[in-house]
């Protein structure tokens, strides 16, 4: 089957700024959870949570990776998911490591 | 075939088709964008491996969140009106398209700008290029980012003078919506830079 994305639905303006407006929030309630100073076996992991809330918003709204063709989805988390694979190779070496 | 006879056809379906059905000009930027996730993962990783090598220079104390936070709306809301630009060329209107396109310039203006100021008081505060890995490897990539930036910067003022003299109009909106994925690619590093190097180790 072809993968066309010529006639690829795409967000209107209101939902763009819906978008935009929970954005906010979010980054937000990053600063909030800052500012309070709680612990950070809490914090971090609400803080990499909110992290991927943001960055998923962003790519499968603003950049249309969800109405688009799966070949794009395909392209960017390859990448992606490499990136994310280095990041997870660093982290194991300081966990398991020599200390 | 004669140039004349090809011209129009290139200018009604500007992004030509591959065989997969898809546009050229928008698998090359996801191609792009792909290979740039492997870039951008590296340096942050390298990052990470630095964060505790702070010789006797300042650690992440320095940083001034309310600042960045600022900064960091600043370019979230520039990815908005990057997208409500899209969708004026795509709607046909480009008075709109124009506001919405300087509008983002701006607004990544203001970024840099703001990141520019922000390594002024690094630099006072003594934390430099040289000062130790930690912040040799934060200034390379905040750096990159930031020229990152710079060029997206050039890109949308081209797109918005190439609008006001007519070279783009809604029928190349697809141009528009390549611009876009960039701009929005480098707001989601910015995105897990700010929780990764600044929130995190500051907390």
């Amino acid at each position: 089957m072809a993968e066309h994305d010529e006639d690829a639905y795409h967000p209107g303006t209101g939902e763009y700024i819906q978008i935009g407006i929970i954005l906010a929030v979010l980054t937000a309630i990053e600063v909030v959870l800052y500012f309070l100073g709680i612990d950070q076996r809490i914090s971090t992991p609400a803080l990499l949570a909110l992290t991927a809330m943001k960055f998923l918003l962003v790519v499968f709204w603003f950049m249309h990776l969800r109405f688009d063709t799966p070949l794009f989805r395909r392209l960017f988390f390859t990448g992606a998911g490499l990136a994310g694979s280095v990041f997870a190779a660093v982290g194991a070496i300081f966990y398991f490591g020599p200390q | 075939m004669s140039a004349e006879a090809v011209t129009p056809e290139v200018t009604a379906h500007e992004g030509h088709r591959t065989s997969l059905g898809v546009s050229n000009t928008k698998l090359a930027i996801w191609t792009f964008i792909g290979s740039e996730c492997l870039f951008f993962g590296a340096l942050i990783s390298t990052h990470l491996i630095y964060v505790n090598t702070r010789a006797d220079g300042p650690g992440a104390e320095i940083f001034d969140i309310p600042f960045t936070s600022v900064s960091t709306f600043v370019l979230l809301m520039s990815s908005l009106a990057m997208v409500l630009a899209l969708a004026a060329i795509q709607a046909g209107d480009m008075r709109r398209f124009r506001l919405w396109i300087l509008s983002t310039g701006l607004l990544g203006a203001v970024f840099l700008a703001g990141q520019i100021y922000e390594y002024t008081v690094f630099f006072a505060e003594g934390a430099t290029l040289p000062t130790s890995p930690y912040w040799s490897s934060f200034f390379l990539l905040t750096g990159f980012h930031g020229v990152h930036v710079a060029f997206g910067i050039l890109m949308l003022v081209a797109a918005w003078a190439s609008s006001m003299s007519g070279r783009l109009t809604s029928a190349q909106s697809e141009t528009v919506e390549n611009l876009g994925l960039y701009w929005h690619f480098v707001d989601i590093v910015w995105i897990l830079l700010f929780t990764l190097v600044y929130l995190i180790p500051a907390g």
